[in-house]
C-alpha cells in the first residue's frame, strides 16, 4: 500500500522573548492508505502541534511533508455554531470552500440519513446530546470528502461512557468511508482500541520513541471487541512503560 | 411541555412564581403612586415649596398644553438628534472595531489614544465642537457621537477579540479566509455584545444630545430644561425631565425587543 502521509525530519522551534523552545525534533513516519495511526505522548509534548503542522495551520521550522489526498480535521470540541441549525452547521465547510452545490448537498443528506441525524437536521446544537453533536461535527468534516482525517483529542471532551460509544461509532464510520486516520490522543486505551499502529513520542523536545504495530487477529475488529483480547493489556503495559513519567 | 400532566407540586411552584411576579409589580406601582401622591399633598399643604419643586398636577397641566409651549417640537428635535447620533455612533463604532480587529498593528497603535479619549470627559470638547462645526444641530450630533463612539469601539472590539478561539480554529481547518472568519464566526458570535453596546449607546447618545443642547441650541428638551430653569418655571423643567425619562425608556425597550427577535431567529429556543 502506498503512503498517503509522509513526514520527514519535522522540526518545530518556537521563538519567545525569553528564548527558543524546541517542541518537535526530527519527527519522521508515514501513514499508509486506509491505515489508522495514533500519536501518543506525555501531555505538552507537541502532539497537537504536529497535527496542526500537517494540516497547514502552523508553520514548521524544517523538514518535509508529503500529503496525498484531501485532509479533514476534527478538534477536541465539536465547535458547532450555536446560531446555525445542525444542517447549516454541517454545510459550513462546503460553504467556506465555495463547494455548496446540489450534488454535495445530496451527499450530506445521505450522510445524515446513514448516521441517524437526518431527523435532527433542523434542530440547533443546544438541543442535541454530546455524542450527537460529535457525530454532526464528523459529518461536517466528511462533507468535504476528505481522504485523510486528522483527529485531535477528538473525544476527550465527552464523558467516559459516551466516549466509548462515540469512538466505536466514529471508527465504524471511518472504516465504512474507507478513510485514513491520524489520531492524536493522550489516552493509551483509546489509541490501542482504534489504531493499526501507534507512534509514541517522548517529552519535549519530542522525538519518535517507538512505533508499535497493533494486531489483535480478530476479524471485524471494533474498538469495543478488541478490549476483550488478552493482547490489549499487553500492549497497554508496553506503552505505559514507554510513557513512564519517572524515567 | 405537556399541559395536561401537570403535577400538584408543579402547579404550586408555578403559582408561587406568578405570585412573586405580581408582588414585585404591585410594590413598584405602590412606590410610584405614593411618591406622586405624597409630592402633590405635601406641595398642597405647603410643607414643600412648589415654586422650587413644582408638583404633579402642574406637570400634568404643562403636559396637556403641549401645543402652547411647543413641547412636541422640542421632543421631535431631541429625538431626531439622538437617533442620528446613536446610528452614527453604532455604525462608525462597529466599522472602526472591525478595522482594529483586522489589523493587530493598528489596534496596538491606537490603544493608548483610545484609552485617553475614553477617560476624557467629552463635554469639555463642547466649545471646540461648536467652533468647528457651528452652533446648532450638527454640533449636538457631534457631541452625542463623541460621547458614544469610543465606548462602542472598545466594547465591540473587546467582544471580537474574545471570540472563542476554538470556533476560529474550526473555521481555519476548512481553510476559511479572514473575511469569512469575520462574517461567519466573529460577527454572529458577538450579537449579544452588539446589543449590549446598543443599550449603553442609547443612554450615552441622550447624554450627548442633552449636554449639547445645554451648551448651544434653540430647541430640544435640553434647551427646554435650561430655559425653564433660567425663568424659574420648574413645571417646565420637571415636564422636560419626565418626557426625557419616557423617551429613554422607549428607546431602550425598542432595543430589547429587537434583541429578542434576533436571538429567537438565530437559535431555536434561547
Amino acid at each position: 500500500m502506498k503512503e498517503v502521509v509522509k513526514l520527514k525530519n519535522i522540526t518545530k522551534k518556537y521563538q519567545a522573548k525569553n528564548g527558543e523552545i524546541e517542541a518537535l525534533s526530527n519527527i519522521s513516519f508515514g501513514v499508509k492508505e486506509g491505515e489508522f495511526v495514533s500519536i501518543i505522548g506525555p501531555s505538552g509534548c507537541g502532539k497537537s502541534t504536529l497535527l496542526s503542522i500537517i494540516a497547514g495551520l502552523e508553520e514548521k521550522t524544517s523538514g518535509e511533508i508529503e500529503i496525498d489526498g484531501g485532509l479533514g480535521y476534527m478538534l477536541q470540541k465539536d465547535s458547532l455554531l450555536e446560531w446555525r441549525t445542525i444542517y447549516n452547521n454541517i454545510l459550513f465547510g462546503l460553504e467556506v470552500r465555495k463547494q455548496k452545490n446540489a450534488e454535495n448537498e445530496k451527499y450530506v443528506d445521505e450522510l445524515l440519513k446513514k448516521y441517524n441525524l437526518y431527523e435532527f437536521k433542523d434542530k440547533y446544537p443546544n438541543q442535541l446530546s454530546g455524542g450527537m453533536r460529535q457525530r454532526a461535527a464528523l459529518i461536517r468534516t466528511l462533507a468535504i470528502k476528505p481522504k485523510i482525517l486528522l483527529l485531535d483529542e477528538a473525544f476527550s471532551a465527552l464523558d467516559y461512557q459516551t466516549r466509548i460509544m462515540v469512538t466505536n461509532d466514529i471508527f465504524n464510520i471511518l472504516r465504512k468511508e474507507n478513510m485514513t486516520a491520524l489520531i492524536v490522543t493522550h489516552d493509551i486505551s483509546e489509541a490501542i482500541s482504534m489504531s493499526d499502529r501507534i507512534v509514541v513520542l517522548s517529552s519535549r523536545p519530542a522525538v519518535v520513541k517507538n512505533i508499535h504495530t497493533i494486531d489483535f487477529e480478530i476479524p471485524n475488529r471494533t474498538p469495543i471487541n478488541c478490549r476483550e483480547s488478552p493482547k490489549f493489556s499487553k500492549y497497554f503495559d508496553t506503552i505505559w512503560k514507554e510513557l513512564d513519567v519517572h524515567e | 411541555m405537556n399541559e395536561v400532566n401537570i403535577s400538584e407540586d408543579r402547579k404550586k411552584y408555578l403559582k408561587k412564581i406568578k405570585r412573586n411576579k405580581i408582588a414585585i409589580f404591585c410594590t413598584r406601582l405602590i412606590i410610584v403612586v405614593v411618591f406622586i401622591v405624597g409630592w402633590e399633598l405635601l406641595a398642597d399643604a405647603g410643607i414643600i415649596d412648589s415654586f422650587i419643586t413644582s408638583k404633579p398636577s402642574e406637570i400634568v397641566k404643562t403636559f396637556m398644553n403641549l401645543s402652547s409651549n411647543d413641547l412636541l417640537l422640542h421632543l421631535q428635535v431631541t429625538c431626531t438628534e439622538t437617533i442620528i447620533g446613536f446610528l452614527l455612533g453604532t455604525i462608525l463604532g462597529v466599522l472602526i472595531a472591525i478595522i482594529l480587529w483586522w489589523s493587530k498593528f493598528l489596534s496596538k497603535v491606537s490603544e493608548p489614544f483610545l484609552v485617553v479619549l475614553n477617560s476624557l470627559p467629552k463635554v469639555a470638547l463642547g466649545p471646540v465642537i461648536i467652533i468647528w462645526v457651528g452652533a446648532g444641530m450638527p454640533a449636538i450630533i457631534v457631541m452625542a457621537l463623541a460621547i458614544s463612539l469610543i465606548v462602542t469601539v472598545l466594547e465591540i472590539l473587546n467582544g471580537f477579540i474574545n471570540t472563542d478561539s476554538e470556533l476560529i480554529k474550526m473555521a481555519k481547518t476548512f481553510n476559511a479566509n479572514k473575511f469569512q472568519i469575520l462574517t461567519k464566526i466573529v460577527i454572529p458570535a458577538n450579537i449579544s455584545t452588539f446589543f449590549n453596546s446598543l443599550k449603553v449607546n442609547v443612554g450615552l447618545s441622550l447624554v450627548g444630545v442633552i449636554s449639547g443642547e445645554f451648551l448651544v441650541s434653540k430647541a430640544g428638551l435640553g434647551y427646554l430644561i435650561v430655559y425653564g430653569g433660567q425663568v424659574f418655571q420648574l413645571d417646565l423643567v420637571m415636564t422636560g425631565v419626565i418626557i426625557l425619562a419616557i423617551v429613554a425608556a422607549i428607546m431602550y425597550q425598542t432595543i430589547v425587543i429587537c434583541e429578542k427577535i434576533v436571538m429567537k431567529k438565530m437559535s431555536g429556543r434561547k
